[in-house]
């Protein structure tokens, strides 16, 4: 194996007093949306990051105070439009914590099973495109690209077949979940995960064993575990730099606690813990699938009565915070409900908000290929770090 | 630390009776909020920043919360401040928590409240231009937009 770090590097020093300007973005390929990045350059080394956000603004705090509890969840989607399933799920939490709903085992199940195949479909989406971002280095990157498209792809068919949607679901409901699985959905399944399940191990070899994959992510991007938790970063990111944080495990919701998994943590903070965190992330998500079909009970997918119209949802005034696990991280809605159909308030705590605010923390001293490299560690979606 | 422990030792200190909603509530005078900040964050060990954010209750003026947690025993502290009728000064947490900037940022940008000792308060998701703050009541969602630059 060629080892790159015992060849000799040739730079080009930087040594007069003009630092560069430089916009990477809004419009750039690696920032996976809209996102500008003012980097401020010395030679080749970024000394000052200005993140500048909010080309996918539409401000879902305000509009879910326009939207009933009945219309909200389908909106909820579109925040983190990679993950939708997530975002729903937080909200209809919060909500049912306040209206004290009971939600039937069933649909309990049924959550974990979508949450966790979303999961997959995030990672996925994450893996190929960060390594697309890693390009050149990796022996043509589109091939990891292409192959993490065509297995996600998959899980799309399966939620297209449960609630016709291949992006933006509305299958969460407070109460339960709208759609029950379709005839032979459950097997569909089982065959999709096992043939991810068997392709994982391909990617890591072909990612593991190339030199140049590790020299651009070990070491790069390094957020210690003191940081981490200052600034507030959750999921893999914070499970890469040592903390043994998952709500899943931590505070169990949604019959999370029947299930048998793991937490990967890595303690090395760096692109490449990251990056291990998620591959293992993948593995335990299979698990977790498994479990839920061999066990999923029978009866009904919601604990209330058909709605006649979109406001007879009401909530009893008070305040409530759901968190769940999402694939980036705790992604959480704060309702404070006033007795009315709408809630009074609602905050969106969005991981990729909390987990994009490091990079102007960690990316000076590093050179301007590797604010990619970073930035595709981070696995941020715009439309939730905007919402 | 249990929820009680940490409960009684915000009482001796403090003398605030924490409410249990899942985790400890605390609401205090925003001159201490820094001060009890870096309480929380010191003596009970709630070192991860997760969230700031406001609420506009109208003529009461505006409510700020934040969330932080120890996640290792796990103790979660959500700390809320009433700043008063039309009041908007706040003091900041940027010096206790790094996360405290974006999120005050947002905070600003939403509901004009200004942050006093934030070494970068401007919008973070709105552009500079902007008019108004629209998670205040007051703003109508359906706001006429001011023309794209």
């Amino acid at each position: 194996m060629l080892d790159v770090n015992n060849t000799t590097r040739v730079e080009m020093d930087w040594s007069g007093p003009e630092r560069l300007q430089m916009n990477m973005g809004p419009q750039h390929p690696s920032a996976h949306g809209v996102f500008r990045a003012i980097v401020t350059l010395e030679g080749e080394t970024v000394v000052a990051v200005d993140a500048v956000i909010g080309y996918l603004h539409r401000c879902h705090e305000k509009l879910s105070e326009t939207l009933t509890y009945a219309q909200y969840p389908s909106i909820a989607s579109k925040t983190d439009y990679v993950a939708a399933m997530t975002s729903e799920f937080a909200y209809v939490l919060a909500a049912e914590e306040i209206g004290k709903f009971e939600v039937p085992k069933r649909a309990q199940y049924l959550r974990v099973i979508v949450a966790e195949l979303q999961r997959i479909a995030s990672h996925l989406l994450w893996l190929g495109t960060w390594c697309m971002d890693m390009g050149g280095a990796l022996g043509g990157g589109a091939t990891i690209f292409l192959y993490c498209i065509r297995e996600r792809e998959l899980v799309l068919d399966l939620f297209e077949s449960l609630v016709g949607a291949r992006l933006l679901y509305g299958f969460f409901q407070v109460g339960g979940t709208r759609y029950d699985i379709p005839d032979g959905w459950a097997q569909a399944c089982r065959e999709t995960i096992a043939l991810i399940d068997s392709r994982i191990d391909e990617y890591e070899q072909m990612l593991e064993d190339n030199a140049f994959f590790l020299a651009r992510t070990q070491g790069v991007g390094t957020v210690s575990r003191e940081l981490a938790q200052d600034v507030g970063i959750a999921g893999p990111l914070l499970r890469g730099s040592g903390v043994d944080f998952d709500i899943r495990k931590n505070v169990p919701y949604s019959s999370y606690g029947d299930f048998d998994f793991t937490v990967p943590v890595e303690t090395a903070g760096d692109c490449y813990a990251r990056y291990k965190v998620r591959m293992a992330e993948f593995r335990q998500a299979i698990a977790i699938v498994r479990q839920a079909l061999d066990k999923l009970p029978a009866g009904p997918i919601s604990s209330r009565p058909a709605l006649k119209s979109v406001a007879q949802i009401r909530i009893p005034k008070g305040e409530a915070y759901g968190r769940v696990e999402g694939p980036r991280g705790e992604v959480g809605s704060y309702i404070i409900s006033d007795g009315s159909a709408k809630p009074y308030r609602m905050k969106w705590r969005g991981a990729s908000f909390s987990n994009l605010s490091i990079l102007p923390l960690i990316i000076p001293g590093h050179k301007v290929a590797d604010v990619v490299a970073i930035m595709g560690s981070v696995d941020p979606v715009f439309g939730e770090v905007d919402r | 630390m249990t929820a009680a422990d940490a409960s009684a030792r915000i009482k001796e200190r403090f003398g605030i009776d924490a409410v249990a909603e899942g985790g400890l509530g605390v609401t205090l005078a925003s001159p201490r909020w820094p001060e009890f900040a870096r309480f929380v964050r010191d003596e009970l060990g709630c070192r991860y920043f997760n969230w700031l954010s406001a609420v506009d209750w109208k003529e009461q003026g505006f409510e700020v919360l934040c969330r932080v947690e120890n996640l290792d025993t796990p103790l979660v502290v959500t700390m809320r401040t009433r700043l008063g009728a039309g009041e908007t000064h706040c003091p900041t947490l940027t010096g206790l928590y790094q996360g405290a900037d974006w999120m005050e940022r947002e905070c600003f940008d939403m509901f004009g409240i200004r942050f006093d000792g934030h070494p970068d308060l401007r919008r973070i998701l709105l552009e500079d231009t902007w008019e108004g703050h629209p998670l205040l009541k007051s703003y109508a969602v359906d706001t006429p937009h001011p023309p794209y630059r």
